[in-house]
């Protein structure tokens, strides 16, 4: 215990959502105010106009971190990662417990905040640095470091507002990396550049906590990076901690997370289609496990489940299902259906999934669109455009525990490599080629 | 090895000077971004600085000067209105800027700690820049009606440089964490500054409130134009110069100043919940 430079116990904090009405200005507040009085007035029995509900993002989360340790901190969205992060910061305050830590911290919840896009490059160095919290002197130091690790030397004098956005986040995340805090908070900022610069952060993130001795604590969805840069993990679940442990202890639990996870589409107001069938929910499941899983991973058997509800008139059309993968840039990656493969299904029951099993998943992680419709002769019955978005994480497609970045490529495909000699081939047509010769 | 601990926010007063000490240098870079980023990609730059009060001056001088025929305490008009709008506008400028700050740096209170008085401070600094160059404008304005200022008036220029920025400061503080919550600000805020102006001798001289001139006297403002324009230009009560106003205004710019940093750091810790 004597070494935690970090202990955060009992740590809560609850957030109030305000329903139907919002004050958010003077007038409302007044005007909500006199309401109020007014109902008061009438005996009280009417209900307030306003309902307030408590949401807890950390509900009495307590763990220690240990000098020089690198601590992953993973969990789905809205497990309570940012505002674990912001309380640290002190950005916001907890509504119960209490974080004693001991040492210099700097957190990055996002790189080059504060840069003003119209100061140059050098401008903007030094604003930030000071932001972060380093005094002049020590930027003075390392300038020519952070230019250097940047890599900005010809635009050191231009607007940031001309830098293009990879020169940008090079600079913003140079200046970070150059700062000596005894504890460094990190969130997501690894999510930008390419992917030589991310590798480039990675390494200089493990270089400050393994080489200096420093605390690094260290919130991310991608568990490839957390696997290469931390020691411990942590694991957010709705706002609790679900476990504490190695690192690898975390990464397991946290890519078991079994909570079903389906994405739905029942109050969806962007359908198309004439209707008399409706897809409800959308389910992943991993084929292997039979289990829910909310993200994939390239190589991965998946099942994509339609769950859907029709007429009993509806239910014995033919109908083709069909399932595309966009890319965010709206380029479509996969489509398919069941013409496709040469599948009918006859009569359908009322309520029931339609399942494409798709083998290999031959996708690199990204973010994917997924949009759906169901077709008859009639026409299109129902359809939504970009239903949900899926998410694909690394996994091993090729078995060598490598898959190309997404600025590299979109799909995989299922390649293999060899050489072959050709010097029998040119020797023998050489061969002809004289005699060929020989014979004119 | 130092430790931090956060807490649940409670108590009354709680405000960490030494922190606010350790980050005066970010105070700095934000009044130098601000400076710096003012006039970029403008065609005349700085020279903005210049124009904006005189042609403010020239416009009062016309219309109050010469059409309304305001008394000015026997001084040139131009004169006794740059006296006014001298530090009318200090006072005016900074209380905007700081009441706005909080609300501009958005992006940064949601991102990165730091005690956040740094930010309306440093707005006010960008002001009082601002006010040593009409500052230079003012004595060359003299110069041209060939009014000689006085030795102590010049002496006591940073006193009343110092006790506007404080009132200023304390509205400002006050209205910067309102705003963050109510953007109701935002549209008050010009009204507000223009009805201060005319409940404020600078157009026109104190004296002409008559029996009513201690309501005058709440307003910190007016104590110290009229104490400028004594001291500095020596017209009003010559003999004695008369600091009761000033005391004036120095309480009450204190008060304001005391319950702007109350409220202020009251509410300070929600900023980033609520922004």
């Amino acid at each position: 215990m004597s070494n935690a430079v970090i202990e955060i116990r009992g740590l809560s904090k609850k957030y109030v959502i305000q329903h139907e009405t919002q004050h958010n200005s003077l007038r409302d507040k007044a005007a909500e105010s006199f309401r109020k009085l007014f109902k008061r007035q009438r005996g009280g029995e009417a209900k307030d106009a306003q309902s307030n509900e408590a949401f807890w993002a950390l509900r009495d989360v307590s763990f220690d971190v240990h000098q020089g340790e690198a601590v992953g901190i993973i969990g789905r969205n809205g497990a309570g990662k940012s505002t674990l992060l912001k309380i640290l910061s002190q950005i916001v305050a907890p509504t119960t417990g209490e974080i004693k830590i001991h040492g210099r911290v700097a957190s990055l919840l996002e790189v080059g905040t504060g840069f003003h896009a119209e100061l140059s490059g050098r401008e903007n160095i030094y604003l930030n640095g000071s932001i972060l919290g380093m005094r002049r002197k020590e930027i003075d130091s390392k300038f020519d470091e952070i230019v250097d690790f940047a890599g900005v030397e010809r635009f050191l004098d231009t607007p940031v507002k001309r830098y293009s956005s990879g020169m940008y986040v090079r600079l913003a995340f140079a200046v970070a990396a150059y700062l000596e805090p005894e504890i460094l908070i990190v969130d997501e900022v690894l999510a930008v550049g390419d992917a030589e610069f991310q590798k480039k952060c990675l390494g200089k993130m493990r270089e400050v906590s393994s080489n200096e001795g420093r605390t690094v604590l260290f919130v991310s969805h991608n568990m490839a990076a957390v696997d290469n840069l931390c020691t411990r993990g942590v694991v957010l679940n709705q706002g609790q901690v679900q476990l504490v442990g190695t690192k690898s202890e975390a990464i397991t639990a946290y890519l078991a997370t079994t909570s079903v996870h389906n994405f739905d589409l029942r109050h969806r107001q962007d359908r198309r289609g004439l209707g008399g069938i409706r897809i409800l929910e959308i389910e992943l499941r991993d084929t292997a496990s039979g289990r829910s899983i909310d993200t994939m991973m390239s190589g991965q058997d998946i099942d994509v489940c339609f769950h859907y509800e029709a007429t009993e008139e509806e239910s014995s059309r033919q109908v083709i299902v069909s399932l595309q993968l966009r890319t965010n840039l709206d380029v479509p990656a996969v489509l398919h259906h069941n013409r496709l493969s040469g599948q009918a299904f006859g009569k359908l029951p009322r309520v029931g999934t339609f399942i494409c099993r798709l083998r290999r998943l031959p996708l690199v992680p990204s973010t994917y669109r997924l949009t759906y419709s169901l077709d008859s002769e009639r026409g299109c019955l129902d359809s939504i455009d970009n239903a949900t978005d899926v998410v694909v994480t690394d996994g091993d497609f090729y078995g060598t525990g490598e898959v190309p970045p997404s600025s590299h490529a979109t799909v995989l495909a299922d390649g293999a490599w060899r050489v072959e000699s050709r010097e029998e081939i040119t020797e023998s047509s050489l061969l002809s080629l004289e005699t060929r010769n020989a014979t004119i | 090895m130092n430790t931090t601990v956060i807490k649940p926010s409670k108590g009354f007063v709680n405000i960490d000077f030494k922190e606010i000490l350790h980050f005066r240098e970010l105070l700095y870079t934000f009044a130098w971004r601000d400076i710096k980023v003012r006039y970029k990609q403008t065609v005349i730059g700085l020279l903005w600085a210049v124009i904006q009060p005189l042609a403010t001056m020239l416009i009062y001088t016309i219309a109050f000067g010469k059409f309304a025929k305001m008394p000015s305490d026997g001084l040139p008009y131009p004169i006794f209105a740059f006296a006014g709008l001298l530090f009318w506008n200090l006072f005016s400028n900074a209380m905007m800027n700081a009441s706005m700050s909080i609300l501009g740096s958005e992006g940064i209170i949601k991102k990165i700690y730091f005690p956040r008085l740094i930010i309306p401070a440093a707005a006010t600094v960008v002001s009082a820049i601002d006010f040593l160059i009409s500052l230079g404008l003012f004595f060359g304005l003299m110069i041209y009606y060939q009014v000689t200022p006085t030795l102590f008036g010049i002496l006591m220029l940073p006193v009343l440089m110092f006790v506007t920025l404080l009132a200023a400061l304390g509205i400002g503080l006050f209205f910067s964490a309102v705003n963050v919550k109510y953007r109701d600000v935002k549209h008050a805020l010009p009204f507000l500054s223009q009805f201060l102006m005319f409940a404020t001798p600078v157009i026109y001289p104190s004296s002409i409130w008559g029996d009513y001139k201690w309501i005058l006297q709440l307003n910190p403002m007016s104590g110290i134009i009229d104490f400028a324009r004594q001291s500095l230009l020596g017209r009003g009560v010559m003999d004695a110069i008369d600091f009761t106003p000033l005391a004036v205004s120095l309480a009450v710019s204190l008060l304001l100043f005391i319950a702007g940093l109350i409220y202020f750091q009251q509410t300070e810790r929600t900023f980033a919940d609520i922004i």
